[in-house]
């Protein structure tokens, strides 16, 4: 992303709105600049603004009569007043920054919106995490820090050391060169992005030895990391690892639970094959 | 992605926090998804949710991208659900996002009648959930539960800032602008409920609680005077 030096009139809307920090009005030239080394590619700035097409020269002129006479303007805080945000050309390795923090990019890999998978919320349809398996998706750089793959790597390899089953439908694992110990590709270790999701699954008795290998993965990292936990109810639509959790010290005030509503079409594909999860 | 599970909180503002989302399993039943996915937004608009979105194409707050200047002094307020039911073309996640448990009780029981096949997600406090499987006639399929945060989390903002900024788990709501929304409402330059509005247009899913955020934006308000 970049600010458009001909059109920037230095409202510093912008500045407030990057949820990098990567936007600064830079006091020699007033005008807003992006540090494109803390800039993610998010889009939250282009897409979430709102745009007007003044005239640079007329808005530049009107804030400095206010100025000099001790008058300033109240404007919307969510806009720029000369469109001035340009998105720019991405090229490999820099494409990644926008893949895993514009919520509106659709990932190769996945062929889903976001950073992640399905998950449970179409476990229902997928049965892709069965009884007596507890999922785990570690998302880094969440809440609001980002994360640079070199961290990334660090968990990644934490957790190939203890020999976990890393997903096969996410992102960061298509990113692996070596699933065996963790390895990323090279070329994208210095990129930021918003948060990388991190998802594997472990059998249910496993599920404390998981815990605590992600609280000493933690230590291990420049950022923060939000820990999801997935599990399949039984017939009464029941979970016993409330009880770990408690165990070891956390307390879920938050989850996202499946109805179980859903199910298989019958396609000529699927036809023979359970209908329902 | 967990869009809408790790929101920061306390078990007393969390709990008019609702959000119930509908996502098809690629290549398995999307191949019909966008009319089914259309029916249930139109049904959630019935049960007067704070905010309605589509992933891909926005929520009922909106950005304008070609605005008059006219829009410091006259910005329209009204949200447009029916703008996001009419800009799903398609498959992708919708969610509708309510603070109160009645009218969520509501809505699933309607999903529910409405048989549409596609997969539907409760995110809330976990006892919530339960008790609208319970009520609906429903058995829980699977749930993912946040443990919340670990690392340097020294480096998050203040527990407001945290709340505000966390209703978009895909992280377009800055903590820099939650703060600076903060202010102007402690300043008395702009109302709880326009500030929350300004926070909601950032995020394009949808899953962002304008109710909620005017409601913490009020009380640190209220808290200053005490």
């Amino acid at each position: 992303m970049r600010i458009d030096p001909k059109k920037c009139v230095a409202c510093g809307n912008c500045v407030a709105v990057c949820p990098m920090g990567a936007i600064v009005v830079d006091p020699t030239i007033n005008r807003a600049v992006v540090n494109t080394d803390e800039c993610v590619e998010c889009y939250a700035c282009f897409r979430g603004m709102s745009m007007e097409r003044l005239n640079p020269s007329v808005v530049r002129g009107l804030r400095k009569v206010l100025s000099y006479v001790r008058l300033r303007f109240d404007p919307e805080p969510d806009v720029c007043p000369t469109s001035a945000i340009i998105p720019d050309e991405l090229s490999w390795p820099r494409t990644i920054r926008r893949a895993f923090s514009d919520v509106t990019a659709t990932h190769e890999s996945t062929g889903i919106q976001g950073r992640g998978t399905e998950e449970v919320k179409t476990n229902d349809v997928t049965n892709r995490l069965l009884l007596g398996n507890v999922g785990f998706t570690v998302e880094l750089g969440r809440p609001g820090i980002g994360v640079r793959f070199r961290d990334v790597e660090q968990v990644t390899r934490t957790l190939a050391e203890a020999g976990v089953a890393f997903e096969e439908k996410n992102p960061v694992t298509s990113l692996m060169t070596d699933r065996a110990s963790g390895a990323l590709n090279p070329e994208v270790l210095d990129e930021k992005v918003m948060s990388v999701i991190v998802e594997f699954a472990v059998p249910a008795e496993r599920t404390r030895d998981a815990l605590r290998l992600l609280k000493r993965a933690a230590t291990s990292i420049s950022t923060v990391m939000a820990i999801g936990v997935s599990v399949r109810c039984d017939e009464n639509g029941d979970t016993d690892v409330e009880e770990i959790f408690a165990a070891e010290g956390y307390e879920s005030l938050r989850a996202k639970t499946n109805l179980g509503i859903g199910r298989r079409e019958l396609t000529a594909q699927l036809e023979g094959q359970e209908v329902r999860a | 992605m967990t869009h809408t599970l790790h929101r920061f909180g306390h078990a007393k503002d969390l709990a008019s926090d609702f959000i119930v989302t509908m996502m098809p399993a690629k290549g398995i039943n999307d191949g019909d998804a966008v009319a089914k996915q259309k029916a249930f937004l139109s049904a959630a608009i019935k049960y007067k949710p704070v905010n309605l979105g589509d992933s891909t194409k926005g929520a009922q707050y909106r950005p304008v991208k070609n605005g008059s200047p006219m829009m410091h002094w006259r910005r329209d307020a009204k949200p447009s659900p029916e703008d996001v039911v009419k800009g799903v073309d398609t498959p992708t996640t919708v969610s509708a996002v309510f603070d109160n448990y009645e009218a969520v009780r509501s809505f699933v029981n309607e999903v529910k009648e409405m048989d549409l096949g596609l997969s539907v997600n409760i995110s809330s406090i976990p006892a919530e959930a339960i008790r609208c499987c319970n009520d609906c006639d429903l058995t829980r399929h699977s749930v993912e539960y946040s443990l919340g945060f670990q690392g340097r989390t020294e480096k998050l903002p203040d527990e407001t800032t945290l709340k505000l900024s966390s209703m978009c788990g895909h992280g377009m709501v800055s903590a820099t602008f939650a703060k600076k929304m903060i202010e102007w409402v402690r300043s008395g330059r702009r109302s709880p409920q326009e500030a929350s509005r300004y926070l909601a247009r950032f995020c394009v899913c949808g899953s962002y609680n304008p109710s909620r955020a005017a409601e913490l934006l009020g009380d640190v308000a209220h808290t200053a005077l005490k």
